[in-house]
C-alpha cells in the first residue's frame, strides 16, 4: 500500500532527519543531566542546551535569557497566561483574548475565571482578523493581559501583532502571542516587538514533539509565577530535569528555520496556490479565512453540499483534517469557522489542506485529482446539491434540526 | 476512526441512488435531517399496487455512516409491505453495520426516514398520513 499523501503539516510536521541525527548522541553517548555541575557528563548537555537556547532565540531575535524550555506550546500557554494573571492580580483581575485562539488559550482561560478573573472573548472579522481597535476598547482599569495568537491554526490567518502589541503597550497591558504555528513560516522580531511573552513548539516547525518554549521579555522585565515546582530550573520559571535530546533538536529545527524559512515559503506557497488554483474553480467552494494576511502554507476550503467527513473517507490517500463535528469528539464543527460568521453547514464541509517541506508537486497533482473525484461523487449523492441544481434556496427550506 | 466493512462496502458502492417522480401518487418521499446538524437523508419509496414496496432510492448528505444506514435501508425496504417497514428499527441498523455509539443517530435518521416517506405515500393516498 502506498503511504498517504500528507497534508496536514499544521497538526504535526516529520522531524527533518538533519535534526534527528542532531538528537540521538544525547540519548545514550552524551546523557547527562545539564544541572549536573559536578563532571563533565552535566557540563557537556549544558553546553548542549545553551546552544540550542542561542538557536531558537536567534530565529525570533531575543535574547537566549529570555528563552524558558517548556514541555510544548500548550505549556507555554498556561504558564504564560496563568503565570502572569496570578502574579499580576493585585494590580485587577480582567483578561482579554479572542474567540478564534487555540484551545490551550481558551482553557487556561476558562480555567483563571473559576478563580475569580473575568475574561473578555472578542470576535474577529468575517476574515478571522482581529480590528485592533476592538482590543483597544475591551482594555478597561484592572486589565492586566491580553492574549492573541499569530497565526490561527485552523485557517492560518497571521495577526496584526504589532498593532495590537502598540495598543498594549500604551495602555500598560501584558501582551502574550501564542506563535506555535508561525515560526518558521513569518518572521518574528521580539527586539522589535511589543511583545511581552510568546509560545513556542517544536513539532510545528519540524522538531520532535513534547518541547517548547515561552519567551519572558527581560526588558522591560516581566514577571510570572511558576506552575510547576520543583528544583528551580530555568531561573525558577519551570522546575524539571531538561531533556536535553529534545532540546537540542528543537534548536536545530529552530536554525534550519531560520536558515531555509525564505526558500521553504517560496516553494511552498507555489504549491499552495496550484492547490487553491485547481480547487478554487470548483462550483460552491468557499476559501474560509483571508487569502492575503496568511501564511503560505495553509488552504482552508469549504465545498458545499459535501459533508467533510465523508469527504475525507472518500480520499484515504491523503492525510487532511475536516472542521465538521463528525471528526470531533464534541459533535460540534469548527467553533473556528462559526466565529467567523460561516454557517454551520459550511463548517461541516471544510477541508483544511496543510502544506509543508517534503510537500512535492506530484502530491499537490494527485491531490487536485482526487478531491476533484471524490467531491463530484458525493455531490452526486448529496440531496442538498441536487435542490441546489434545481434552485431552491435552501436557507428558505424548514429543515427539522435534530 | 475505524469504519467496519459494511459501512466501507456501502459507502464505496451505495445501493439505489436517485429518486422517483415525487408527484406519482404510488411514490412516498421524505427528507429528515438539516443541512446545520451536517446530515440530511432524502428517501423515496414506490409502492406497489398491492401495498408492497418495489422499490427505494436514496440521497444522503452526511459522514459515511449516515450513507450507509440510508443505503442499507434501501435494499431492506423492496419487497416489504408498509407494516413491515415500519418494524425496522435504529437499532437493527447500527447492529448491521456495526456502527460506534457517536453514529448512532445516523441510524436513527434513517429509520426517521423511512416513517416520513411511508406518511407522506399514505397522505397521498388519501389515508391519515
Amino acid at each position: 500500500m502506498n503511504t498517504p499523501i500528507y497534508l496536514d503539516y499544521s497538526a504535526t510536521t516529520p522531524v527533518d532527519p538533519r535534526v534527528v541525527e542532531k538528537m540521538v548522541p544525547y540519548l545514550y553517548e552524551r546523557f547527562g543531566n545539564p544541572a549536573s555541575r559536578s563532571h563533565g557528563y552535566g557540563w557537556e548537555a549544558e553546553e548542549a542546551v545553551e546552544l540550542a537556547r542561542e538557536q531558537v532565540a536567534q530565529l525570533v531575535n531575543a535574547d537566549p535569557k529570555e528563552i524558558v524550555w517548556t514541555s510544548g506550546a500548550t505549556e507555554s500557554d498556561n504558564l504564560a497566561i496563568t503565570g502572569a494573571a496570578r502574579f499580576h492580580q493585585g494590580k485587577g483581575k480582567h483578561l482579554v483574548t479572542m474567540t478564534t485562539e487555540h484551545k490551550a488559550v481558551l482553557d487556561t482561560m476558562r480555567n483563571l475565571e473559576r478563580e475569580g478573573f473575568v475574561v473578555t472573548y472578542l470576535d474577529p472579522e468575517p476574515s478571522g482578523l482581529l480590528d485592533p481597535q476592538k482590543l483597544a476598547a475591551a482594555i478597561r482599569p484592572g486589565t492586566v493581559l491580553a492574549s492573541i495568537m499569530h497565526v490561527n491554526n485552523e485557517i492560518g490567518v497571521i495577526q496584526d501583532i504589532e498593532a495590537i502589541g502598540r495598543i498594549c503597550r500604551e495602555r500598560g497591558v501584558l501582551f502574550h502571542v501564542d506563535a506555535a504555528q508561525s515560526t518558521g513560516k513569518v518572521l518574528i522580531d521580539l527586539d522589535a516587538l511589543p511583545v511581552d511573552l510568546m509560545s513556542f513548539s517544536a513539532h510545528k516547525t519540524y522538531g520532535p514533539k513534547g518541547i517548547g518554549a515561552l519567551y519572558v521579555r527581560r526588558r522591560p522585565r516581566v514577571r510570572i509565577e511558576a506552575q510547576m515546582h520543583g528544583g528551580g530550573h530555568e531561573r525558577g520559571m519551570r522546575s524539571g530535569t531538561l531533556p536535553t535530546h529534545q532540546i537540542v533538536g528543537m534548536g536545530e529545527a529552530f536554525r534550519l528555520a531560520r536558515e531555509e524559512m525564505p526558500a521553504d515559503n517560496e516553494r511552498i506557497r507555489a504549491l499552495r496556490d496550484k492547490l487553491l488554483a485547481g480547487l478554487g474553480n470548483m462550483d460552491e467552494t468557499y476559501i474560509n479565512g483571508d487569502l492575503q494576511a496568511r501564511v503560505p502554507h495553509n488552504l482552508n476550503i469549504s465545498f458545499n453540499f459535501v459533508e467533510g467527513e465523508s469527504l475525507m473517507m472518500s480520499m484515504k490517500g491523503i492525510a487532511v483534517s475536516s472542521g465538521s463535528a463528525c471528526t470531533s469528539a464534541s459533535l460540534e464543527p469548527s467553533y473556528v469557522l462559526r466565529a467567523l460568521g460561516r454557517p454551520d453547514e459550511l463548517a461541516h464541509s471544510s477541508i483544511r489542506l496543510t502544506v509543508g517541506r517534503f510537500t512535492t508537486e506530484a502530491d499537490i497533482d494527485a491531490t487536485i485529482e482526487l478531491i476533484t473525484r471524490s467531491v463530484r461523487k458525493l455531490r452526486d449523492l448529496s440531496p442538498l446539491w441536487e435542490m441546489h441544481l434545481e434552485g431552491i434556496d435552501l436557507s428558505k427550506v424548514q429543515w427539522a434540526a435534530h | 476512526m475505524a469504519y467496519s466493512e459494511k459501512v466501507l462496502d456501502h459507502y464505496e458502492n451505495p445501493r439505489n441512488v436517485g429518486s422517483f417522480d415525487k408527484n406519482d401518487p404510488s411514490v412516498g418521499s421524505g427528507m429528515v435531517g438539516a443541512p446545520a446538524c451536517g446530515d440530511v437523508m432524502k428517501l423515496h419509496i414506490k409502492v406497489g399496487n398491492d401495498g408492497i414496496i418495489e422499490e427505494a432510492r436514496f440521497k444522503t448528505y452526511g459522514c459515511g455512516s449516515a450513507i450507509a444506514s440510508s443505503s442499507l435501508v434501501t435494499e431492506w425496504l423492496r419487497g416489504k409491505t408498509l407494516e413491515q417497514a415500519l418494524t425496522i428499527k435504529n437499532t437493527d441498523i447500527a447492529e448491521e453495520l456495526a456502527l460506534p455509539p457517536v453514529k448512532i443517530h445516523c441510524s436513527v435518521l434513517a429509520e426517521d426516514a423511512i416513517k416520513a416517506a411511508i406518511s407522506d405515500y399514505r397522505a397521498k393516498q388519501g389515508g391519515c398520513p
